[in-house]
């Protein structure tokens, strides 16, 4: 009470500021941020949807770009294997890795905790070129330290592992294990912030770990999930380095117009035709949107506090 | 004596405070090493780590063994020498050379993006002003653009400012980082009150010393973990570095071990006279993820603690 009346003058001109320039604040603190932003997000991005929209001498080129993509005789299959493959890849990402933190939180040993979460992060710091070998080895039956169990799946050869028919689970398997890591390390620290005194209030009520994970901790995490399954969606409908690289360590067993990414790759690479390049990726931007949308309108994602 | 009196009822108070209702529950907590959670954790542990545990052990064999050899047998120290001797003699040093420039990179992108990026995600969870809503979606939108697709288009940018080949090309495209801010704002508006603030600045606190007296000393673990993400993604980045530095010697690392990747027989049926084997890859592999695992093992602490148990009531 004392500290507010004698403090009480300066917050008075703060409040006036506040009224000549509402959100000053707010707008000092994103400012730099801001810059960034329009430089390296907003005038590439813009740059990139005005490629789908020109082409190559550089006038405008309505839907053909789009209409050029979509007839293509690959583009509906590799639409297809991106869906089926985002269907795995979300379902696991969100039901284990939800799981292993909260698995990993109920752990009474805190020590053996750490040191899991530590090993499940491993892979996330393999990146890149390092990540392919170790796969190109993991999935060749004959090198393999997984190669019994392979062979008791009935695959021999490496061509039989990366059939197409197994494709999804492979890729999955691959995306699963560099980049569960990291968000199991995101839910864990967002379960560290759900007050103590909640759950020993549910505990007194009588929930046991079950309850307490469906009702208490999973909608606190909510914001979170939301936000790891519109950027696994994202970056599941970019799909790309793995099959690309299956691809060139089979000699083609696994196809180089698997993804939609691949294709859009082929367009801007093979046949220098960035616009339908680029036509392709706004496909994609836009489906992520959509579903983006329909997430954070669900979940009140927006909301402040 | 007043002792004596004093101390039955002492003993009744401690004895209350131990009612059943607490005791018995911290014990069940603990007694219960569930099979299946056990299996669980064991099974996700042999996926995440036996096949790191494999590149750690192929360092230490010839590419021969590595083959032919048990997957996951240790080699010999005289292998790991030699394939330690092959990689340093590549280019002479080169891979020193890389990793250096990695740090480079992805350091000065580190300090860039943590003062930019905490403040941003702050304000959109904490303040209200014109333009947050936009700034939140323009913010979502472009983390959702392909990346392949954004790399030409700066190219092009950064080709109209004339900095293609020098250290900030990289290094401020690194150090915009829209996914930091997500995880600020979300940290911020789950899990600090937002009561903590309208007391600050009852208090008197003007805006900018709320942020830094109450927000930021709640902000450890979020700070940990965008700059920890951060750091890793800039040090992990491949395509950028790649279109827009020319010259082998400001490589990073991953750029380098793209280089050395080409150069494997194995991988690359036209790769020349400079063949790397398999092994000297993998070697090369784990020089290039160690300083990722030190800043891991570093923020963790941070990472994950709980920093708000309480905030409230205080």
């Amino acid at each position: 009470m004392s500290i507010l009346t004698i403090r009480g003058g300066r917050a008075g001109t703060h409040a006036a500021r506040r009224r000549w320039w509402p959100g000053r604040a707010g707008h000092g603190f994103v400012a730099p941020y801001v810059v960034l932003l329009i430089a390296f997000g907003v005038v590439p991005t813009g740059y990139a949807i005005d490629f789908a929209f020109t082409d190559a001498s550089g006038r405008f080129a309505g839907l053909s770009n789009f209409t050029a993509a979509a007839a293509d005789f690959r583009f509906a299959s590799a639409a297809a294997h991106v869906a089926l493959y985002l269907l795995f890849w979300l379902v696991s990402l969100v039901v284990l890795v939800v799981g292993l933190a909260l698995l990993l939180h109920n752990l009474a040993a805190r020590g053996v905790g750490k040191a899991l979460r530590f090993l499940y992060y491993l892979p996330g710091a393999l990146a890149g070129a390092a990540s392919v070998m170790v796969w190109l080895f993991m999935l060749d039956p004959t090198v393999s330290p997984a190669g019994f169990l392979l062979r008791a799946l009935g695959l021999d050869t490496f061509g039989q592992v990366i059939a197409p028919g197994h494709l999804p689970f492979v890729l999955t398997a691959i995306a699963f294990w560099t980049g569960a890591g990291g968000w199991i390390v995101v839910m864990y620290g967002a379960l560290n912030n759900i007050s103590p005194e909640l759950m020993e209030a549910a505990r007194i009520d009588g929930a046991g770990p079950w309850q307490i994970a469906r009702r208490v901790q999973i909608p606190l995490l909510r914001k979170w999930i939301v936000y790891m399954v519109i950027l696994a969606f994202a970056v599941g409908a970019q799909l790309f380095v793995e099959p690309q690289l299956l691809s060139q360590a089979s000699n083609g067993v696994a196809g180089r117009d698997y993804s939609l990414n691949q294709l859009s790759y082929d367009f801007a690479f093979q046949n220098n035709d960035l616009g339908t390049a680029a036509a392709v990726s706004v496909v994609l931007l836009v489906v992520t949107l959509a579903v983006a949308v329909v997430f954070v309108v669900k979940s009140g994602f927006f909301d402040a506090g | 004596m007043p002792a004596d009196t004093r101390r039955p009822t002492a003993r009744i108070h401690e004895g209350a405070a131990r009612t059943p209702v607490s005791r018995p529950r911290r014990t069940t907590r603990q007694r219960m090493p569930s099979p299946v959670r056990a299996l669980v954790l064991t099974a996700f542990l042999l996926f995440f780590a036996v096949p790191v545990l494999w590149l750690v052990l192929a360092a230490t064999k010839t590419d021969d063994q590595l083959v032919r050899g048990n997957p996951l047998s240790f080699g010999s120290w005289s292998a790991l020498r030699h394939n330690w001797d092959a990689l340093t003699a590549y280019q002479s040093d080169a891979i020193f050379l890389w990793l250096r420039n990695s740090a480079v990179y992805s350091s000065l992108a580190l300090v860039i993006t943590l003062a930019v990026t905490i403040p941003a995600g702050y304000a959109l969870a904490m303040t209200e002003f014109r333009g947050r809503r936009p700034l939140l979606v323009a913010t979502l939108v472009v983390m959702l653009m392909p990346n392949a697709t954004l790399v030409v288009p700066l190219f092009l940018e950064i080709n109209a400012v004339h900095l293609v080949g020098s250290t900030w090309s990289v290094v401020l495209p690194y150090s915009f980082y829209p996914f930091g801010v997500y995880l600020t704002y979300i940290y911020f508006s789950t899990a600090v009150p937002k009561e903590l603030l309208a007391a600050a600045r009852i208090d008197g606190c003007s805006e900018f010393g709320a942020f830094r007296r109450i927000a930021l000393p709640l902000a450890a673990p979020v700070i940990a973990l965008v700059g920890f993400f951060s750091f890793v993604a800039n040090w992990t980045n491949y395509f950028l570095p790649y279109v827009l530095l020319p010259e082998s010697d400001q490589f990073p690392v991953q750029v380098g071990l793209g280089t050395l990747l080409s150069n494997v027989p194995q991988f690359n049926p036209t790769a020349g006279t400079l063949a790397v084997e398999r092994p000297e890859l993998a070697l090369a592999t784990l020089l290039a993820i160690i300083p990722v695992l030190v800043v891991f093992l570093f923020s963790q602490r941070f990472l994950v603690a709980g920093m708000l148990a309480g905030a409230t009531k205080g």
